[in-house]
């Protein structure tokens, strides 16, 4: 009878266990489902128009940012889902999209755990589409390659090493070397959006900059009469779009108005 | 006759295809015949669009162009 007795006790006292176990365990996997809605389009199969797809994320099995519950999408639920990524970390510049109506990057963006409300996320705007979120950046390369983004010397130092700089010329470099040319802040700007062919854009602008005020740099007045038309540099219109937008917290906009002030102070 | 009217998206395709024959002649004339059925092919899978699907066709004239620059390149010589 006591056999019995500590038999059915144990038991008792197992499922007491249990129950509190799997209580805990619900409470804390309440799932908290957060809808994606994300811009898809197919090239091949051009005829279908543009859609946003909706896809539910549980915010407690996913990483916090953006690129987290992208990549979750893809791995559990539509391997078919295409975006550029990378380095994770916000030093490569691939995951440049448009979140919630932000240019930024998806590994730096966290995702709003408000779960009643949808995150929207779309590929950069005004440019053309390769597939779903990946922008076609050809004609944003080949702008940058125009400004020539590399040090032009005719003379080198007499020992064949390095060209020094003084502590004072490389701090002037601070604030523009950081760029990883997302393409958030060109993207973002008006003017860029209805010029694209001919505006350099504020990522170009910025670097052209950045090679203009090298002290190592013996091309800058080439560089100066290059910009030195209507178009390149002048359809800034200081909107500063850039400058918001931008994920590394850099500013496009100074860097423009003291390219202008430098044309025009030389010219 | 009247002078057929093109408009200005029907020209684009015109021109891309009349620049795709003229990439065809300047490759080796064994091969020509090789690039001449891709040209129909890929004009011919897209016969159907209609004619006010305006971002499709933009898109497809912008895709043919890149191509075309790919395919420019003298060290390609056939394709099969």
């Amino acid at each position: 009878m006591a056999l019995i007795q500590r038999s059915l006790f144990r038991f008792i006292a197992r499922r007491g266990v249990a129950t509190t176990e799997s209580a805990m365990a619900t409470h804390s996997t309440v799932p908290k489902m957060k809808t994606f809605k994300v811009y898809r389009w197919n090239p091949d199969k051009p005829a279908e128009k543009p859609h946003l797809q909706t896809y539910q994320v549980d915010l407690n099995e996913c990483g916090p940012m953006v690129l987290d519950a992208l990549l979750k999408i893809k791995n559990e639920q539509d391997p078919t889902l295409t975006f550029r990524r990378s380095c994770r970390e916000g030093i490569c510049g691939s995951c440049a999209m448009n979140i919630e109506g932000r240019n930024t990057l998806a590994c730096l963006c966290k995702i709003d755990t408000n779960v009643s409300k949808q995150e929207k996320i779309y590929p950069l705007p005004h440019m053309f589409i390769v597939k779903d979120l990946v922008p076609d950046l050809t004609n944003f390369y080949q702008q940058y390659k125009s400004i020539k983004p590399y040090l032009q010397r005719s003379s080198f130092p007499a020992d064949g090493k390095e060209v020094p700089q003084s502590i004072e010329d490389r701090k002037k470099l601070d604030g523009l070397y950081e760029c990883i040319l997302c393409a958030c802040c060109s993207t973002s700007c008006p003017s860029y959006w209805w010029n694209q062919e001919e505006y350099l854009g504020p990522a170009v602008l910025l670097q052209a900059y950045r090679w203009l005020i090298d002290s190592r740099d013996q091309a800058t007045r080439q560089r100066k009469d290059m910009l030195q038309n209507s178009m390149s540099l002048y359809r800034c219109h200081t909107i500063m779009n850039c400058t918001r937008t931008c994920p590394k917290g850099l500013n496009p906009g100074l860097a423009i108005a003291e390219i202008k002030k430098k044309l025009a102070l030389s010219a | 006759m009247a002078v057929r009217k093109f408009t200005g998206l029907q020209r684009d395709v015109l021109h891309l295809y009349r620049q795709w024959i003229r990439l065809a002649f300047q490759k080796p004339s064994a091969n020509r015949q090789n690039f001449l059925n891709y040209i129909h092919l890929e004009f011919h899978k897209n016969r159907d669009l209609r004619r006010k699907d305006f971002t499709t066709i933009e898109y497809l004239i912008r895709n043919g162009q890149k191509k075309l620059k790919t395919f420019q390149n003298p060290n390609l010589k056939n394709i099969h």
